[in-house]
């Protein structure tokens, strides 16, 4: 492997985050990601990079799709996955995080997929972890993986991100899709625009690099993606928003407001959706249009790519340590 | 409810006045020309008849002044709701015999106004009763209750002008900051009703050697002064558009006018009684004097006469809160807050024009183009075109005003007995004329 070659390659001994990688990181990943959803669609079979290795799924929070996408991702490689939903398992139980790492470092792992609700916890395990870690969300910092197979939906739907204009709508304040996002398609090149109410949306969001709007038909004006965020329940009954219904009259995705994005915009959602919250059953389900299902398949593929580069660069880390 | 009235048709002509626009500054003698609903024509050389076809009606204002009808943006109507103390069609009388031809009516009705169907319902009964023209504010919070937001933009798309809750402050620092945050996104304008309710719980009139005197508990200016201060605060963080209600003491002026020196977007109204009574106005017990916020000490009222001399003070709203017999004679602490004040705003709004305050131009721009341009609504100001909503009045014409005589059906006014000077002859509103001395 020539120099050039490794500079190319993402070399983190974790994904924590979006923030911060070089395009050609991402391009890295989501180009073996790309490999994979073909396999996966053929049903063919992929090397078993990940044979004998130990993935613990660590959920702190409920998930079913995301916790189910990398048990198929790490299983699809070949690793024995291990899944622990802390919200009914004895960790809980007055365990310190510190301690949960360390009993967990005790199983020998070679990867662990934490999800937790705190914003920063991920990263804190990783510190007293001996293994790679994999970020599946945490408080509303950064939800990587999501940030991937979102790319490589648009990727191999619009054939690149670079010059697309993206739009994400709805509760951008409280959502790491979101933040993860606009890392990743500003890194990309793409343009970026939030649309939300001022509740939602404070203009302060600009800093990451965005374009702020809070009439939705102004912000999809011309977009070629538009991305709706899940829109929390006890967020619409009056702290945040009014009602439900006001939520959905004005910033709602249907039909009439779609009318001012491109004619062959996309539609994404990072799920599970709202219907009849954030967006309209008809454009939900818009087979054209809509890569809802797509992004839950893609979801597996960019799981796969993640925990092969990060399970190769801690073979190369230990590699290097213990000589 | 059928309608009650027949739309103007034809053209009249209101001749030899003394033509005043305060949104244009003109003052010359003149006259304006309606066709049918709207304002045909106006200006100088209206000021006789000449040129005129035969077919227009002529009416002689003797010298008058003619100006755009008042808009009064504080008004209670008790309908639906409190019918007993006052309904749509007597608030609607009451208005158009001060001159008053668009007013804007608080949510603190019964059901709430935080539904879109009470929006419609409030504009649909006015618009058939063909007085004064009602323009309903939203609430801010679900039931008035300062906790959850209503619906604002829904209620602004069927017709709520602003936001308010009424006579209620929105006492929560959090809840407000959310509020002039998400009114923002359909650039709405909130109107606080500035007391802070902890320090002026239980209390009757303002806080002083009077009300010490009196035996009375006091509520002290400094409840008005640190939620102006609070709010100002908020506004500019969340640059949100903001309107304190009533303001009645000195150092709210103060806020008010350094807050806008910085260019935070905030304005305020005043009543009648915070420029032309003071505390000594209670004595006695009088419980017609008894308001909300309480009439204030003579600094105040001097303080209060500055800021709408320098425009600290955009706008004087009558703050109109009709209350029956049974509310107000009652011991001064039992007694409801508030007075009537839609016949008294032209007259008492005048004084500071004959105390030589403010020029009469300046005097009508507060009761005019003033809250107009604040409500974004198209009346208040002489336009070819526009709906022909007028008031003629004499600024000189003495009268007393007394209670009983007052077209109101509650006669709860402060400036009972009192004498004063300017009165309104005739009101004009969509070309017909509703109200004749």
């Amino acid at each position: 492997m020539s120099t050039r070659d490794r500079e190319l390659r993402f070399t983190h001994r974790h994904l924590l985050g979006i923030e911060g990688l070089y395009p050609f990181e991402i391009t890295d990943i989501l180009d073996r990601a790309e490999v994979y959803a073909a396999q996966n669609r053929k049903r063919a079979a992929v090397p078993a990079l990940l044979e004998g290795r130990t993935v613990i799924n660590l959920f702190f929070e409920n998930s079913t799709r995301t916790s189910t996408s990398f048990e198929r991702a790490a299983k699809r490689l070949g690793g024995d996955v291990i899944t622990m939903n802390v919200q009914t398992s004895s960790i809980k139980k007055g365990e310190t995080l510190i301690d949960t790492a360390s009993t967990l470092n005790a199983m020998h792992p070679d990867v662990l997929v934490v999800r937790h609700g705190d914003s920063g916890a991920v990263k804190l395990l990783s510190q007293k972890m001996n293994c790679a870690v994999l970020n599946a969300g945490d408080g509303t910092h950064e939800h990587p993986t999501q940030a991937l197979l979102d790319a490589l939906t648009i990727r191999r739907r619009k054939g690149n991100i670079t010059g697309l204009t993206v739009a994400i709508c709805g509760d951008v304040l409280h959502s790491r899709v979101a933040r993860s996002n606009i890392h990743l398609l500003s890194a990309m090149g793409a343009r970026v625009r939030l649309v939300a109410p001022t509740t939602l949306l404070p203009s302060s969001m600009a800093v990451l690099g965005a374009e702020v709007f809070h009439d939705m038909r102004e912000g999809l004006k011309d977009v070629d993606v538009v991305m709706m965020l899940r829109l929390q329940k006890e967020r619409m009954e009056g702290t945040y928003l009014p009602s439900q219904r006001e939520y959905f009259h004005f910033y709602g995705l249907d039909y009439d407001k779609l009318l001012s994005a491109k004619e062959d915009a996309l539609i994404m959602h990072p799920g599970p959706m709202n219907r009849g919250v954030e967006i309209d059953s008809d454009v939900a389900d818009d087979l054209e249009r809509s890569a809802i299902q797509e992004q839950v398949e893609m979801g597996v593929a960019a799981r796969m790519a993640c925990l092969e580069v990060v399970t190769a660069n801690f073979d190369a880390w230990r590699l290097e340590n213990e000589q | 409810m059928k309608q009650k009235f027949k739309k103007a048709t034809g053209r009249v002509a209101y001749i030899n006045a003394r033509l005043l626009d305060p949104a244009s500054d003109l003052d010359v003698a003149g006259g304006v020309l309606s066709d049918g609903e709207s304002i045909a024509d106006f200006g100088p050389h209206l000021v006789n008849a000449d040129g005129l076809s035969d077919e227009v009606k002529v009416i002689d204002c003797k010298g008058a002044c003619l100006a755009p009808g008042l808009i009064d943006m504080r008004v209670q109507l008790r309908e639906p709701g409190e019918e007993h103390k006052g309904t749509l069609k007597s608030a609607g009388i009451s208005a158009t015999s001060g001159g008053i031809t668009s007013m804007v009516c608080l949510p603190n009705t019964t059901p709430v106004t935080d539904d879109m169907s009470v929006v419609e319902f409030v504009a649909r009964r006015a618009r058939k009763l063909g007085l004064t023209k009602v323009y309903p504010y939203g609430a801010i919070t679900q039931g008035l209750q300062g906790n959850e937001m209503a619906e604002m933009g829904m209620l602004a798309e069927s017709g709520a002008v602003a936001f308010t809750d009424g006579i209620r402050a929105l006492a929560s620092p959090k809840v407000m900051r959310k509020a002039l945050s998400y009114a923002r996104n359909y650039n709405l304008l909130l109107v606080q009703h500035p007391e802070e309710p902890s320090l002026a719980d239980g209390g009757h009139m303002n806080a002083g050697d009077l009300a010490l005197r009196m035996g009375l508990t006091g509520i002290p200016s400094v409840a008005e002064t640190i939620m102006v201060a609070r709010d100002v605060r908020l506004a500019e963080d969340t640059n949100g558009r903001l309107h304190f209600a009533h303001i009645s003491t000195a150092e709210s002026i103060g806020i008010i006018r350094r807050a806008k020196e910085r260019g935070v977007k905030i304005s305020c109204d005043t009543a009648p009684p915070y420029f032309s009574l003071n505390e000594l106005a209670v004595g006695d017990y009088r419980t017609f004097a008894k308001l909300s916020p309480p009439l204030r000490s003579e600094e105040d009222r001097q303080a209060i006469i500055e800021g709408l001399k320098d425009g600290t003070i955009d706008v004087i709203a009558s703050d109109h809160a009709p209350e029956d017999e049974d509310s107000k004679r009652l011991p001064f602490a039992q007694a409801a807050f508030g007075g009537a004040g839609l016949e008294t705003l032209l007259p008492i709004t005048l004084e500071l024009y004959h105390n030589k305050h403010l020029s009469l131009l300046q005097a009508l721009k507060k009761i005019t183009s003033e809250p107009a341009d604040l409500l974004g609504l198209a009346s208040g100001r002489l336009e070819k075109g526009a709906a022909c909503d007028l008031v003629i009045f004499d600024p000189e014409r003495g009268w007393k005003i007394d209670s009983d005589q007052l077209t109101s059906k509650s006669k709860n006014s402060p400036f009972d007995g009192r004498l004063t000077q300017g009165r309104c002859l005739r009101t004009v509103i969509d070309g017909r004329i509703v109200f004749e001395l």
